[in-house]
């Protein structure tokens, strides 16, 4: 594409990549093609609640089953304190992915990397909370989903195994959301160190903002559910 | 502006590489569509096959049960006569009941999930959902080839699946049969499903973009094609109902690797809690096999009575109303396995499918009043699709009744309702859009006397091959059995003795189209006197569909308003003096 020459940008300067955006040629503009970008994440994110709701199913349908069980299971294989620090850092996370768009509609480049640079500390504690304070100790002592689960020492019921495949396989789809969510964010900071994102133009960063809220806004539901059973 | 995008979208680049990448690499709408067309129809042939070998077992009953004997040992009282080839697995002689299981299980998951699903909205949807919107593409160009590579990618897993033993759970996986089966390669099936799901959610993402964002100028919602409103109603349930199999197979997946018990009952988990995820999403697929259908049935009854549709909203509204009821029905799979209470709910909520669906028949049928209705071969399957869906939707009714559906529960008259609806509604609504379209997108005309042979000898094949299934199925014949009592044989040899007449039937038409590409006449821009902007550009299109931008001062069926009376619609739109200049002067 030729250069793009742009009204009220008439610095001798060359264009910033976010000034001198281009939309693709079946687009009519720019704006068009940021709003039909978003009407496309907020169907992908519809797709993302209906894959949880089946864990939300499975978890209906079994505390149903088992009430006593479950009650007994949540409270003694969940640390409530974990799940409560976690979410607050999912929520702190949240914010801070709002600040970085609102630090491209301001061109404010720098505020941009350390809003996103911030997210993902927050994303990566998380991570690394569940990986060595939830998951480890349970691996070790055996408390695996289902039949591998070991039914030795403390148990607190005959379904606790159902309990803990609820548990394993929801948190760990959430988890791997979350690290994908970690590498999106690492994408919208190369973006950003590279001018991407400005007042023109910030169509992916605040798509993957909005994916960023939905992996918060699943464990919202998910921390109440599981260890506040 | 720049001169190439006036050429074809299929003429060749200047080197044979270079003609390839635009194919593997492309982001046409155009081509990714024609790619998901071949990759449907190499299914549609793997799944005929597998459906050819389920007919040729049924031709005999031959005993192929096994009997346990008094001492404990386990015997085939007889051999299939077909399905015995001897084969070890595992160290273990495979039974010939699992070939047989093979056999239906390949049929239905690679109709279901490799033709089907995608056949209309991804190949046909691809090819001209935007062109009729007057776009240049769709909204999201790599999402959609990204969608083809990814439907590759599952189709490869099914493939796998069949080369390492197959699967013999039938294409529903219930549980606890899928976690607990020793023979083929059931994980590979429902991981090449899962995958499949992806394609057909982005492809819907796709579509319900494109249809907000991307009509042309002068477009709004009421006038749009009917087959836009089909693909768009389906493209929502697309994106709504296939996470639900997504997940639903995943845990599936867990099931068999790790055993998390949530779906089997030795460990305290649910093999029903399956079912109904499984047709929280399947039952809303089976309207995204026939929504589709719909659509393009719509087109040809307008097209080829050269006449007003009759209640244009009112289809355009029951597909949404379809859409929308799709997602309350699932319970009725489980009529057996459910509370009475929850019975009856599904019950009514399945009868309420009937009235948009209904509405739209009754539509179809007062547009042929008074119409001027050519018989070519798209008319044909338009007016063979009413009768056969008519009769697959009438046979709806007495499965949604408790009462009668304990009787014809997993019988033969299930198998009839739902070829009924799945081929005799999708298939030939299918054939009557690609014969509809294909001047369009290749440019060429096919010969329209064999072409017509072959759509009389699919519909009477069709007919003879399922309609005797209502009796066998009233009479009591379970489905999916190998072998069956004596007195079942005749009908049974009648309904094989159809499916090799469709055979026959689909093969000529594979010859039309071959010709049609070797030799076929050169196709004018408007065959068929269609007012839809797909009419209104070249055959081929170009490249980027138009030559301008194209803006709409009419409805897509509006014969009686805008083609003047002594003027024939193939003429329409008649020819704007600067375009003429544009494309025939010298402009190099």
């Amino acid at each position: 594409m030729s250069s793009i020459t742009t009204k009220d940008l008439t610095a001798d300067r060359d264009l910033l990549p976010w000034e001198a955006y281009v939309p693709g040629h079946h687009w009519r503009n720019a704006e068009d093609e940021a709003e039909g970008a978003k009407l496309g994440m907020w169907l992908f994110l519809s797709t993302e609640v209906l894959l949880f709701m089946g864990f939300f199913t499975a978890y209906a349908a079994f505390r149903m089953k088992f009430p006593g069980n479950w009650y007994e299971a949540a409270h003694y294989y969940l640390d409530w304190q974990i799940g409560a620090i976690n979410t607050c850092v999912l929520l702190l996370s949240s914010w801070t992915v709002v600040m970085a768009v609102r630090a491209a509609q301001l061109a404010k480049r720098r505020q941009i990397l350390v809003y996103l640079a911030i997210t993902n500390l927050c994303a990566l504690f998380f991570l690394a909370t569940k990986l060595i304070l939830e998951y480890w100790p349970k691996i070790q002592k055996g408390k695996l989903p289902g039949a591998n689960f070991a039914y030795t020492g403390e148990v607190q019921g005959a379904h606790d195994h159902i309990f803990l495949s609820v548990y394993w396989i929801s948190t760990a789809t959430h988890g791997f959301h979350v690290l994908v969510g970690v590498f999106l964010i690492s994408w919208c900071m190369i973006k950003a160190a590279k001018n991407h994102y400005g007042p023109k133009h910030y169509t992916s960063l605040e798509n993957v903002a909005l994916y960023w809220h939905l992996v918060d806004v699943i464990w919202i539901f998910l921390f109440p559910l599981l260890y506040l059973a | 502006m720049s001169g190439h995008h006036d050429v074809s979208y299929l003429a060749p680049k200047d080197t044979l590489w270079k003609t390839i990448w635009s194919w593997v690499y492309t982001v046409d709408h155009k081509k990714i569509g024609v790619m998901y067309l071949s990759a449907i129809l190499l299914a549609f042939f793997l799944g005929g096959v597998a459906a050819m070998a389920v007919r040729l077992e049924l031709w005999a009953p031959t005993q192929t049960v096994l009997e346990r004997a008094n001492d404990g040992t386990v015997t085939p009282v007889t051999r299939g006569v077909f399905l015995d080839p001897g084969i070890k697995e595992n160290g273990k002689e495979v039974p010939p009941n699992v070939w047989y299981n093979r056999a239906f299980t390949l049929h239905g998951a690679i109709m279901v999930f490799l033709f089907i699903i995608p056949s209309i909205p991804a190949a046909l949807g691809n090819i001209f959902l935007p062109i009729m919107l007057g776009a240049k593409d769709v909204a999201f160009p790599r999402l959609n080839l990204f969608s083809w590579y990814v439907y590759v990618f599952g189709g490869l897993f099914a493939i796998y699946s069949i080369l390492a033993g197959g699967v013999e759970t039938g294409w529903t996986f219930y549980t606890p049969y899928s976690t607990t089966t020793e023979w083929g390669a059931t994980t590979a099936m429902v991981l090449a499903a899962f995958i499949l799901g992806f394609s057909s959610i982005f492809t819907g993402m796709n579509f319900i973009v494109t249809v907000h964002k991307l009509r042309a100028p002068g477009m709004g919602w009421f006038d749009m094609p009917l087959f836009v409103w089909a693909v768009y109603a389906t493209a929502i349930i697309q994106v709504l109902a296939t996470p639900v199999l997504g997940i639903t197979l995943l845990m599936l997946v867990f099931e068999r690797l790790f055993k998390i018990g949530i779906f089997d009952p030795a460990l305290g988990g649910d093999a029903v809690l399956f079912q109904h995820f499984f047709w929280f999403y399947s039952h809303p697929a089976v309207y995204i096999m026939i929504l589709p259908g719909f659509g393009i049935a719509s087109e040809l009854i307008a097209v080829h009575c050269r006449k007003r549709l009759f209640g244009y909203k009112a289809i355009a509204f029951s597909s949404i109303a379809i859409a929308a009821i799709s997602f309350l029905v699932w319970g009725h799979h489980m009529f057996l396995s459910e509370t009475a209470a929850a019975n009856i709910v599904f019950s009514g909520l399945t009868f309420l499918v009937a009235i948009p669906t209904a509405i739209k028949v009754f539509n179809w049928l007062a547009t042929f009043y008074k119409a001027s209705i050519s018989w070519n071969t798209p008319m044909l399957y338009a007016a063979f699709f009413i009768f056969c869906f008519t009769i697959g939707g009438l046979t709806g009714p007495p499965l949604a009744t408790l009462a009668t559906d304990i009787h014809l529960h997993d019988t033969y008259f299930v198998v009839a309702h739902f070829h009924y609806v799945m081929m005799g509604g999708t298939v030939l609504a299918f054939m009557g859009g690609l014969h509809h379209w294909w001047p369009k997108f290749t440019g060429r005309m096919y010969n329209e006397f064999w072409a017509r042979v072959a759509s009389v000898i699919v519909f009477i094949a069709f007919n003879i091959t399922f309609f005797v299934q209502f009796f066998l199925g009233t009479q009591g014949m379970p489905r999916r059995y190998a072998t069956y009592d004596e007195h079942f044989q005749l009908l049974h040899q009648i309904s094989t003795a159809g499916a090799l007449l469709l055979l026959v039937g689909f093969l000529i038409h594979a010859a039309v189209f071959a010709q049609s590409l070797v030799a076929g006449a050169k196709a004018p821009k408007n065959p068929w006197g269609g007012l839809s902007l797909e009419w209104e550009t070249e055959s081929p299109p170009v490249e980027h569909n138009f030559h301008r931008e194209p803006v709409v001062t009419h409805g897509p069926y509006d014969y009686d308003t805008v083609v003047p009376a002594h003027v024939d619609p193939r003429d329409y739109p008649l020819p704007d003096p600067a375009e003429v200049r544009r494309v025939h002067g010298d402009h190099h």
